[in-house]
């Protein structure tokens, strides 16, 4: 192979090349008087702002683009264009669950008692949305073996944050708040984070051969000052710790709690509980496991689930029955941890999240979940021969490799993430879990089809015998996109964060 | 399972290629014990239209055809059709964040146009990529100060939005400084005097908010001078964004922190919203959240990039400005859209519509009690003392299905029978004139 003249190009049987159209910044296509707006006319008399304001008065509202309607529609169409997204194809980031987000969801998101319900109408006016709520939060707490929980968290390190606050209102209510939160160096880097944040010292743990916590080794460490584990299961390698409930006992013994991050519940859902296995408290990504769209970045959600010894911390307000058959928001918790986000936390996602699972009921979460499993294994058996597998533990949702047998060519793992976009897919997690030197962490979700998988599969293996025969190929990805790899230290070092107009 | 994409025979396929009998092999590292063997106990798996149902249902549950003067922190303006027809193009709705720049220029560039337009309207230099909302962003802010200066001191307005404070109370609660509150005087706005006072050197920041809670518009560089001549920093949050439009943006601030749910966002029952933090470029490597810069590629492209990572938490772990990761792009973009539809010229015509309808509401409701703060700079909110209790009052107006204003009493115990109306460019006179007749009914306004 090594005489062949012409190097090995790979061949992608999942895209072809098209042109997308060049796009300036909105502020540089505006032009003074187009406007894309038409106000009613004012049915009551005008107002003097110098009157009204006085010296609160504004005079100019800057240098806001002004366009016309099909010029915005086009402007961000053309944007639209310059991304990569589910819709469009396999999306593997690993940890990010990026499964397809249902329209219907979308459609009842938008129902106008619904979008246009105010925070602060009335409870008896507000019923729909309550209920919504409500079996919101049943089902979440059956489908987590918990006893109660919040929705009001706003994303899943919002949730992190709200659980340990619980942990250590628990902990001071019992006379010490404790000093420590335990945290595996597999997990992701909101974790520690939000330790910090609640004042708690951080103290990492190493991961042991088989990537799972070392459950000796943890016996040692946990004492008193222990406030709680914080621990991702299935872990950041995908595998599930299956001494979860000794883990949990060596805690409870010494008054500590089980934090569970839900990161990784799609691998869960419906096949066991953490509320079982021991967990006291566990936050769930909405926009991951129950399908809200990732929307580029966010809105996400939250909830923070809980056994009944935090109930009493819960966020307020949290939702009740009355004697009426009503439902109301208590105010009235004298031990709660206080509100972690003005209202209830972002609804819209609920009511996404609850068509979700709606539109799956009991026998289709299950099917999810062995879906997922079924594919990243799939996957891991496929590709095993070809990347190395540095944790042969049984993979759940998801399978890490490591880029070792490229590195022998000089090549990384996003050198070969950045190959993977010529070939039609997003790359997957680059460079995480930390405790693999070169990681490639592929999450296929439920939602590819075995054709998705074979394309995928077939693109990692032409790439691995690029990497063999022509890595400059490979180090010198993509070759496809509108730009290639962008100069992110001069990014960096001399940022540059807002459009200025051009000096006269 | 219509979101599934396999047959039963393509799975038995794959699990013979994995060398697998059953799906439970996959399932085996769980311990038998844990296993469900039961199914979930939750609704049935439902048809769409069963889905659809529900939720009309759910709908019909909720206020629907009513005339609504609610404001308090969340407000009804008009959000442009292509708003939605954009923000549900699967591109932008179905995409991850934007780590894998090549191939997400399209939500890259949005968020740049993004950061220039905040900039632009609340006169700071830089801003982020979007908070969670505007109550978690203040709390940000404060924490960002306190990092900033070094101090342990905050001072926060009563009239800031009561649950931003009870949101920042929560967050200062395990972190190192302790808040103290400041008062309104007569005139609706935070007491200038006892806000002197209460600055020190130990002050880290002075938040307040304006328009504040009572719609009242602060007097921002009378506050900034008492800030800054203790070395604190000057926090002004911002609730009701389109305000930006007609009032004078807050240039003497170090922080803003804006809620940007006027901009083109649903009021669904309280979120997701979109908070943004702007500054000061000199604070920069201390404002949390995701950031993205313009850039160059190889061949001298211009691109962008999420740029500023070693702030962040995914670098940084527990020495990171912030623990937040998901932020609220989608909703940014809303904001975006809506920007650029209003434009230069329309924020300014539509923050005049605002303006006029508020005062024209005020005037009229106030007829039937007593417009407090009434000399005051406001925008488009209010707050009338009546005689009745607002809980009766507000009793009356539903029976003419109008939902009255916000009791503040819970609150604001002073301020009994006070209520906060607020009205915008959607609230028609015909509406206000009903309103006002209903109080009118049997009010015996309290002497003005």
């Amino acid at each position: 192979m090594a005489t062949t003249e012409q190097p090995f190009t790979g061949t992608p049987r999942k895209v072809t090349a098209h042109i997308t159209q060049n796009e300036k910044l909105s502020f540089e296509l505006s032009s003074p008087g187009k406007k894309a707006y038409k106000l009613p006319p004012l049915d009551v008399p005008e107002a003097d702002p110098a009157q009204v304001l006085g010296e609160a008065a504004r005079e100019s509202t800057g240098a806001l683009p002004e366009l016309s309607e099909i010029e915005i529609i086009r402007h961000f169409t053309r944007l639209s264009t310059w991304n990569y997204a589910i819709d469009l194809g396999m999306y593997p980031l690993g940890s990010c669950t990026m499964k397809y987000n249902p329209r219907v969801n979308e459609f009842v998101s938008r129902l106008e008692g619904i979008a246009e319900a105010h925070p602060y109408q009335p409870e008896p006016l507000a019923q729909g949305s309550l209920q919504i709520i409500k079996l919101l939060q049943d089902c979440l707490i059956e489908i987590t073996g918990m006893d109660a929980i919040t929705l009001q968290p706003a994303a899943g390190a919002h949730g992190e944050f709200t659980g340990i606050l619980l942990i250590r209102a628990y902990h001071k209510s019992k006379g010490n708040t404790r000093k420590n939160i335990l945290i595996p160096d597999s997990a992701h880097g909101t974790n520690p984070a939000t330790a910090a944040v609640c004042g708690y010292q951080v103290v990492n743990i190493k991961s042991n051969a088989q990537g799972g916590i070392d459950v000796a080794a943890l016996e040692q460490i946990v004492d008193e000052d222990t406030a709680a584990l914080m621990l991702t299961n299935p872990s950041t390698l995908g595998v599930f710790e299956n001494e979860i409930h000794k883990i949990a006992d060596i805690l409870h013994a010494k008054g500590a709690l089980l934090y569970m991050d839900g990161a990784n519940m799609n691998a869960l859902c419906g096949k066991t509980r953490p509320g079982d296995f021991g967990v006291d408290v566990m936050h769930l990504n909405l926009h991951k496991t129950f399908s809200t769209p990732h929307g580029g970045g966010g809105p996400g959600s939250g909830p923070v689930a809980c056994k009944k010894i935090l109930e009493p911390f819960l966020p307020v307000p949290v939702v009740e029955q009355g004697s009426d058959g009503q439902l109301h928001w208590n105010y009235d918790r004298p031990e709660s941890v206080g509100r972690v986000r003005a209202f209830y936390g972002n609804f819209g996602m609920f009511v996404r999240a609850l068509a979700y699972i709606l539109a799956n009921g009991p026998d289709g979460l299950r099917q999810t979940t062995e879906d997922a499993v079924l594919n990243a294994n799939y996957i891991r058996k496929k590709l095993e021969d070809v990347y190395e597998l540095p944790y042969k533990t049984p993979s759940m949702h998801e399978v890490v490799f490591s880029d070792r047998k490229q590195l022998k060519n000089g090549v990384k793992t996003g050198d070969i993430a950045k190959r993977l976009i010529d070939y039609g897919f997003h790359p997957y997690t680059v460079s995480f879990p930390l405790i693999v030197p070169g990681a490639l962490m592929i999450e296929p979700t439920e939602s590819e089809s075995r054709e998705e998988l074979d394309l995928f599969i077939d693109a990692m293996r032409q790439i691995a015998r690029e990497v063999e025969e022509n890595p400059q190929l490979v180090l010198n990805a993509p070759h496809s996109t509108r730009v290639s790899r962008l100069d992110e230290t001069t990014a960096a070092r001399k940022p540059v964060l807002r459009w200025k107009p051009k000096a006269e | 399972m219509r979101y599934l994409p396999k047959s039963p025979a393509e799975r038995a396929e794959m699990l013979r290629e994995i060398g697998a009998s059953s799906i439970d092999d996959l399932f085996s590292v769980i311990p038998e014990e844990y296993r469900l063997q039961r199914d979930l106990k939750i609704p049935r798996q439902m048809g769409e239209s069963e889905i659809v149902d529900h939720f009309k249902n759910a709908a019909a549950h909720n206020a629907v055809g009513y005339t609504s003067f609610l404001g308090a922190g969340v407000y009804r303006h008009y959000r442009p059709v292509i708003i939605d027809s954009l923000v549900q193009r699967g591109e932008f709705l179905t995409s991850y964040t934007p780590y894998q720049a090549e191939i997400t220029q399209g939500t890259l560039q949005a968020i740049f146009e993004f950061q220039t337009m905040i900039c632009e309207l609340t006169g700071m230099d830089i801003a982020n990529a979007s908070m969670y909302d505007g109550s978690t962003g203040a709390a940000e802010a404060v924490m960002m100060a306190v990092r900033i200066t070094g101090r342990d001191g905050v001072v926060v307005a009563r009239t800031v939005h009561p649950e931003y404070r009870e949101v920042m109370e929560t967050y200062s609660q395990h972190q190192e400084h302790s808040a103290q509150e400041v008062g309104y005087g007569a005139d609706g706005r935070v007491d200038l005097a006892a806000l002197d006072q209460a600055v020190t050197e130990k002050t880290a920041c002075v938040l307040v908010q304006s328009p504040n809670f009572f719609g009242i518009v602060e007097d921002i560089p009378a506050i900034a001078e008492i800030a800054h001549k203790k070395g604190a920093l000057l926090i002004v949050s911002i609730a009701e964004a389109v305000s930006l439009g007609i009032v004078r943006p807050p240039v003497e601030a170090d922080i803003v922190s804006l809620e940007a749910q006027s901009f083109g966002v649903a009021s669904s029952y309280g979120g997701p919203f979109c908070g943004v933090l702007a500054a000061k470029e000199t604070y920069l490597r201390q404002m949390p959240g995701r950031l993205v810069g313009e850039t160059k590629d190889k061949d001298g492209r211009r691109g962008f990039v999420l740029t500023l990572s070693t702030r962040e938490q995914h670098i940084r772990r527990e020495k990171a400005t912030s623990n937040i990761c998901t932020n609220q792009a989608l909703v940014a973009l809303m904001a975006t859209i809506f920007m650029t539809v209003y434009g230069r010229e329309g924020i300014k015509e539509l923050a005049l519509q605002n303006l006029a309808k508020a005062q024209y509401a005020a005037r009229k409701l106030g007829e039937s009690g007593k417009l407090l703060f009434a000399g005051s700079p406001r925008f488009n909110e209010f707050v009338i003392e009546t005689s009745e209790a607002p809980e009766q009052m507000n009793a009356r107006l539903l029976e003419n299905k109008i939902i009255g204003g916000v009791p503040l009493k819970k609150w604001y115990p002073e301020l009994g029978n006070a209520t906060l109306w607020c009205a915008t460019e959607l609230t028609a006179k015909e509406q206000i004139d009903q309103a006002a007749a209903v109080l009118a009914e049997t009010a015996v306004a309290t002497t003005a």
